[in-house]
């Protein structure tokens, strides 16, 4: 494949980059990122890999866009207030970059569709509110072998770990389980700043481009929290996979995917 | 004695245990709260029991569920 000279101009500062190169900014046209959620996290990471020519995108979200998301979800504007957030998103990447194809999934990710979703893809971005999610997208990425990279984000503050297959524990591995319904509180009920979405999704879209070009180290075995309020950055460094991980250990217990209960205030 | 607590180093109690520590940290939601004690998990069923020594590294974990 060779480049245009729209797209030697378009990606001359990824080409430039000692890094990337042409050879660089190949592997990002030919990657494959599928983002479940397109809300805080999803919408700035959406937009960047977007911008950076990752040229299939998937995007999964069963929610339409309501006023309360445009304080953070960037993606979407005014008008697409009721409008499926996944077409919504469609339109902002379609307009920003005519190179990258985007797939759409207007549904609710669950353990019927999740590993026929995430099959295809080289990428994961969590970009979920909610912790049922968040373990279904880590069992589904373990038991596929597929990387991810995991966030969250409450009031000021935000944190996220990149998954590898064999390089480092997953999400299990450090959270175990999922909290009880409502023990842990959620954005819509704690609040959070727009802004954070945008640092920690552009970071989400920082370890895929990295993972796909190979450049750097990931936060494979790290946790990294940011607090805003403090303006930190704190990497943690993480304990080596669990070998008795219920799901990326040697004898894992977790063989079939988990639908938890969801709090009654989440998916919002 | 020393500890480093979340890349802060503090002075507290000798003998001091992770539950303790989690008190004085005034850790939000404790229960759900994963730790590490010098890169090592430490197991929850523990943490009455467990106690920290000079120069332990200690980083607490927690659950961040937002993101749409
Ligand atoms: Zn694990």
């Amino acid at each position: 494949m060779a480049f245009s000279d729209e797209q030697l101009e378009r990606y001359s500062r990824h080409i430039i980059l000692k890094e990337i190169g042409v050879r660089g900014q190949k592997k990002l046209l030919n990657a494959k990122v599928l983002i479940i959620g397109a809300g805080g996290l999803g919408a700035p990471a959406a937009m960047y890999l977007a911008a950076a020519g990752v040229g299939t995108i998937g995007i999964a979200d069963a929610d339409e866009v309501d006023l309360s998301n445009l304080q953070r979800q960037i993606i979407h504007a005014t008008d697409d207030v009721g409008k499926p957030k996944v077409e919504s998103a469609k339109e902002t990447m379609n307009k920003m970059n005519p190179d990258v194809t985007v797939k759409t999934y207007h549904e609710f990710v669950s353990s019927e569709n999740i590993l026929d979703l995430i099959k295809d893809y080289d990428f994961i971005i969590d970009g979920t509110d909610n912790f049922p999610a968040k373990f279904l997208i880590n069992d589904a990425c373990v038991m596929a072998k597929k990387p991810f990279s995991h966030a969250g984000i409450i009031r000021f503050k935000g944190q996220l770990m990149t998954y590898v297959p064999g390089e480092g524990p997953c999400y299990r591995c450090v959270f175990k389980n999922p909290p009880p319904k409502d023990a842990v509180p959620t954005c819509k009920q704690a609040g959070v700043i727009g802004a954070m979405g945008g640092v920690i999704g552009s970071l989400q879209a920082m370890e895929a481009i990295k993972y796909i070009t190979g450049v750097g180290e990931l936060l494979t075995g790290s946790l990294l929290t940011f607090d805003a309020i403090k303006m930190n950055f704190h990497k943690v460094k993480l304990p080596k996979a669990d070998c008795n991980c219920a799901v990326c250990g040697t004898h894992p217990t977790i063989t079939k995917l988990i639908d938890y209960e969801q709090a009654e205030c989440d998916g919002i | 004695m020393k500890i480093t607590v979340s890349g802060e180093v503090k002075e507290v109690k000798d003998e001091l245990t992770i539950a303790e520590l989690i008190e004085l940290e005034n850790v939000e939601t404790p229960q759900y709260v994963s730790v590490s004690v010098n890169d090592e998990f430490a197991k929850s069923e523990d943490f009455k029991t467990q106690k920290l020594h000079e120069g332990d590294i200690v980083e607490f974990l927690y659950f961040m569920g937002g993101g749409q």
